[in-house]
């Protein structure tokens, strides 16, 4: 199983996105974002095209709305003085700035967990990305088709606080066994 | 068969391994469910040791993360070293002189028999040898000491920097680890003339602790224990890294999955590592040793990178998650450990307690590496 190979099984999954990166500049050899929907079935095929699961973790992207905003703000700033000089510079009226626009209300961001793929006997190591949003972290367990992939979903539990549906065991498993908090949000305060 | 009888045999009962077990070479506990001596059931419990190493990484900036990495795998320190130094330099851009990577290899691959020198007198010691623990200790004591010249420490090494390595090596060092070679070359024919061929190790490991290759994949096994279960997979050779393509060396791959496999794996991978020292001591490079211009504050690049590197246990790797400012957004390991231990329950059952211990020996366990 090639690449090439993997890539045609996967790409009939639907709201699939598959992305081939460049190895030496990231680490790995295709990214693929699925949906919670579908990332039993895709995370099927990859079982049955012979990869291993290396880990499974999560990152919060906490503010990332706001900051994409205020980027797309600063980006429109800077056009705007651009133009704004350009004219002053020719002696002609500034041209009018465009309406800025408007910020999020109290934007939802989102949680990402990263499920890593490799191969014992192909040079092809896999991503796969699922994004919920943070107020409802919830995904399928995949521990049914990888008894490996059972610790790594308890650890992003403990972590995280992700539930995954039909895990057999959500008990904390790095974290104290009464431990009612996730250390790895960003809001986490100790 | 009376009711009495039919009740008796049907009887399980609860044993505790650990957290304070000798066998289990650290703090970690595994609940046993026992049907006399048979193992029913067991299911490791790990955290006795964990100290959120991955959430105090976004609490300091790049650098200051790198004494941490030497304490979650205490034995391969130098393996954690470079795989953290590898993907920041990665992210950020940043070429390492020549001489460095050899120098990286030479000490990492020292570590790495210092750690395999340590398993071997540990594992032999559960299994009831005393002897063997001496004679590796005396060996290893060897290497700490050259590695401890020109790292200053002997244990949780933070040599490796952001673009070389903190101090070059000098002729002592070098003459010493040459002496080091020849000697450990005939205490390798003594570790098998006196445990590998004795048979009562034999009788111990052979056939003891099954592990598919079909059950490293599902469970992510890899390093000695995926080499011993005839998988050819070692990172080294698969994502080749640093200036390994470089040397020529061996993958030992053993196809009998049990205990005694992956016992012979780690032997053998004590003289591939020996023959990478010789050939990286021979064509190593004059230069600078570390980067003229290393930078002090390093600025990964927005987004992620995973690097893998072998470590004595298996294919560690690291995700970096960056935003572009000089404190990490998010670090994840994934150690080989963690994975080759959750195999464990899987593997265990039916077995003998004694048996199992032998199985638990032959994954090479180090706790503060699987608890982070």
């Amino acid at each position: 199983m090639n690449l090439v190979a993997i890539r045609e099984r996967l790409a009939v999954i639907p709201d699939i996105t598959l992305t081939e990166t460049e190895y030496d500049k990231k680490g790995y050899c295709l990214d693929i974002q699925v949906s919670a929907e579908t990332l039993v079935r895709t995370v099927t095929e990859i079982s049955a095209a012979g990869f291993f699961i290396e880990a499974i973790t999560g990152v919060d992207w906490l503010g990332e709305k706001m900051a994409r905003y205020k980027e797309t703000v600063d980006r429109i700033k800077a056009i705007t003085a651009a133009a704004a000089k350009a004219a002053a510079e020719k002696g002609e009226e500034p041209p009018p700035a465009p309406p800025l626009p408007q910020p999020p209300e109290n934007p939802l961001d989102d949680l990402e967990v990263v499920y890593d793929f490799n191969h014992f006997h192909r040079f092809c190591r896999i991503v796969v990305r699922v994004r919920m949003p943070r107020n409802t972290p919830q995904l399928p367990t995949i521990s049914n088709i990888f008894p490996g992939a059972d610790w790594h979903e308890r650890e992003t539990h403990d972590f995280f606080g992700i539930k995954f549906i039909g895990h057999p065991n959500l008990a904390p498993l790095l974290l104290p066994e009464d431990a009612d908090f996730h250390p790895l949000l960003k809001d986490f305060k100790a | 068969m009376s009711a009495l009888v039919e009740s008796l045999t049907d009887e399980t009962f609860v044993l505790n391994l650990g957290p304070q077990h000798p066998a289990t070479h650290g703090v970690l506990r595994v609940k046993l469910r026992m049907d006399g001596e048979y193992i029913v059931e067991a299911e490791p419990v790990l955290g006795y040791i964990h100290r959120m190493h991955e959430k105090m990484g976004e609490n300091r900036t790049w650098l200051q993360y790198l004494p941490n990495t030497a304490r979650l795998d205490y034995l391969h320190a130098l393996a954690f070293n470079h795989v953290y130094v590898n993907a920041v330099e990665r992210a950020s851009g940043i070429e390492v002189p020549q001489r460095a990577e050899y120098i990286r290899v030479i000490t990492a691959e020292m570590n790495r028999i210092s750690s395999h020198l340590l398993w071997f007198g540990a594992f032999v010691l559960d299994l009831g040898g005393f002897t063997p623990l001496l004679y590796a200790f005396d060996d290893r004591e060897q290497l700490l000491d050259l590695l401890e010249a020109i790292t200053g420490s002997r244990l949780t090494y933070c040599y490796f920097r952001f673009g070389g390595v903190c101090c070059d090596i000098d002729d002592t060092f070098i003459n010493g680890t040459k002496t080091f070679i020849k000697r450990m070359r005939e205490r390798l024919v003594m570790y098998r003339n006196l445990v590998t061929d004795n048979v009562i190790i034999i009788k111990r490991l052979k056939d003891i602790g099954p592990i598919s290759a079909e059950m490293c994949r599902r469970y992510g096994a890899t390093g000695p224990v995926a080499r011993g279960s005839g998988i050819n997979f070692d990172v080294r050779r698969h994502e080749p890294y640093s200036v390994y393509p470089e040397f020529d060396f061996d993958i030992p791959v053993y196809h009998e999955c049990d205990s005694m496999a992956r016992y012979m794996v780690r032997m053998d991978e004590m003289e591939q590592s020996l023959r990478i020292i010789e050939q990286a001591l021979d064509k190593l490079p004059d230069g600078p040793y570390l980067l003229p211009k290393a930078p002090k504050i390093v600025k990964p690049a927005k987004g992620d990178i995973y690097q893998a590197v072998e470590s004595a246990r298996g294919s560690l790797g690291m995700r970096i998650v960056s935003d572009g400012s000089n404190t990490p957004y998010r670090l994840k390991w994934r150690s080989p450990t963690f994975s080759n231990l959750s195999l464990f329950g899987e593997a265990c059952i039916g077995m003998l307690l004694p048996d199992a211990l032998a199985l638990m020996g032959s994954l090479d366990l180090v706790i503060p590496e699987i608890d982070r």
